[in-house]
């Protein structure tokens, strides 16, 4: 095929070069358009019906493996546990029968001071079946999708607090991007002094409060919940610990690494929580002082929304 | 079939549809869901690259980039990915094929080896681009262990064309 071209009456299709420039730049612009613009879900959708069933199939042994371990769990292990959970739903019964009265209180008081109720939202609980291949990812795959009614940008959660967030929901199945994946963000405040932040994953395992001054007042050891400032996440939900904080003076910023408080990179059953309704509009944006090219980008932004 | 290469045998022409099938099994086995774990060959690659340096004129860039998208859809790995880097190992196992199938296996899991690791290295120069976190230096171990498979995998896709060992005194061949 290199250096003497066949002769006319084979019929071999375009040049391999040709194709080879076509399909590099097709599959290019599949990236971009996936990675950037997210134009592509819907494309996705389409393709995944016909790769399901050999997924499916695929996880099949993973499963397996997951179950079998259960299967084979001794007796005395499940004894052992069963005490435990015994006894910790008791301890959580006497904090429900608390938490039923003070709910109570909460909105006799919340109703004098004319505040508005906060909602409660419906929850649905799935499994996570297994780790996405993905390496470049921290994502897991639940065992249940739209047909159980999640939708992409809800919160998950287990006993502990905030797992990650769902991205894509297929019919059976939903993916949920991890806290400690390199692009998920979250809203966060500080419980000790109520200081705004946002909390970043940053890949291994580990996440990252970002853009708080050095001399932000922040120690190893504070607890850090969601503040509900998104409009996604319930506020007041267990997020973080911050693990240590290094302030550095030639940086603007501290750096200040946070460990997960849930079970971010463990297997088991999760609370994929309902959407939040009633969350006040944000506020309208200010007009831009110069038509440039900024502001055209919030503009875009804001038509996004 | 191909006449020009330095196996003793005569093999029967391929089947499209074995070759079909092979790519879909591979495929099923990359579905497979292995999480983080390193050192995990793409035994779709592997096959793909096989069959485009085994029959330049029937698989090649156009079965790279459907079953790229296809990998790409499984594994949840942006859509294109694996398909550009498909594409690429595609083209050149086309063009290299001439040259490797002259060679004994163990010389060409060798030719097969930098075609692997360059497709690797396509997909986290990709990614990386796109922001995402380093996987990791043990993830490139993959193309190694692909390489290495090569050598049962040569005989193991090409046993349905081996003919029956015969022995006749009087064929030239």
């Amino acid at each position: 095929m290199v250096g003497h071209s066949p002769p006319p009456f084979f019929k071999r299709g375009p040049a391999p070069l040709a194709k080879l420039v076509f399909f590099g730049i097709v599959s290019l612009a599949l990236l971009v358009s996936d990675l950037n613009l997210r134009y592509l879900d819907a494309f996705r959708q389409g393709l995944s019906v016909l790769a399901y069933p050999l997924q499916m199939a695929a996880a099949t042994p993973a499963d397996f493996v997951r179950n079998a371990s259960d299967y084979f769990a001794s007796l005395v292990r499940l004894q052992i546990e069963n005490k435990e959970l015994k006894v910790r739903q008791l301890q959580g019964a006497e904090r429900l029968l608390r938490l039923e009265q003070l709910e109570q209180e909460n909105r006799r008081l919340r109703a004098l001071l004319e505040a508005r109720e906060r909602q409660v939202a419906k929850s649905v609980v799935a499994e996570i079946m297994y780790t996405a291949k993905d390496p470049f990812s921290r994502k897991v795959i639940l065992d249940k999708g739209a047909q159980a009614g999640i939708e992409a940008g809800q919160a998950v959660v287990d006993e502990a607090g905030v797992i990650g967030q769902i991205t894509r929901v297929f019919p059976m199945q939903a993916e949920l991007t991890l806290l400690t994946d390199r692009d998920q963000a979250i809203p966060v405040m500080v419980v000790r002094n109520g200081l705004r932040a946002v909390l970043f994953g940053s890949g291994n395992g580990l996440m990252e409060l970002r853009y708080l001054a050095a001399n932000a007042d922040v120690q190893p050891g504070d607890k850090v919940v969601t503040s509900g400032l998104d409009g996604v996440f319930v506020a007041g939900l267990p997020v973080a610990t911050v693990a240590r904080v290094e302030r550095d003076q030639a940086q603007t910023f501290a750096r200040i690494p946070c460990l997960p408080a849930a079970g971010v990179e463990r297997f088991g059953h999760v609370l994929v929580l309902g959407q939040r309704e009633g969350v006040a509009p944000r506020p309208p944006e200010p007009e831009p002082l110069n038509k440039g090219k900024a502001g055209k980008a919030r503009k875009a932004r804001a038509a996004k929304e | 079939m191909q006449p020009n290469n330095r196996s003793k045998r005569i093999l029967l022409p391929v089947k499209m549809w074995f070759v079909y099938l092979t790519l879909f099994v591979a495929l099923f086995l990359n579905y497979i869901p292995t999480g983080h774990l390193p050192a995990v060959p793409d035994l779709m690659a592997l096959v793909l690259a096989f069959w485009c340096v085994r029959e330049p004129l029937k698989i090649g860039i156009g079965a790279g980039f459907v079953f790229g998208l296809l990998v790409d859809i499984g594994v949840g790995a942006a859509l294109g990915q694996h398909a550009f880097a498909y594409v690429l190992l595609a083209y050149a196992g086309n063009e290299l094929s001439r040259r490797v199938l002259w060679f004994t296996p163990v010389e060409q899991a060798l030719h097969v080896l930098p075609l692997l690791f360059l497709s690797q290295v396509v997909m986290v120069v990709v990614r990386l681009m796109a922001g995402a976190e380093f996987p990791g230096w043990w993830m490139f171990f993959g193309s190694f262990v692909g390489a290495l498979l090569w050598i049962p995998l040569h005989y193991v896709l090409l046993l349905p064309q081996f003919r029956p060992v015969e022995r006749d005194a009087n064929r030239p061949i």
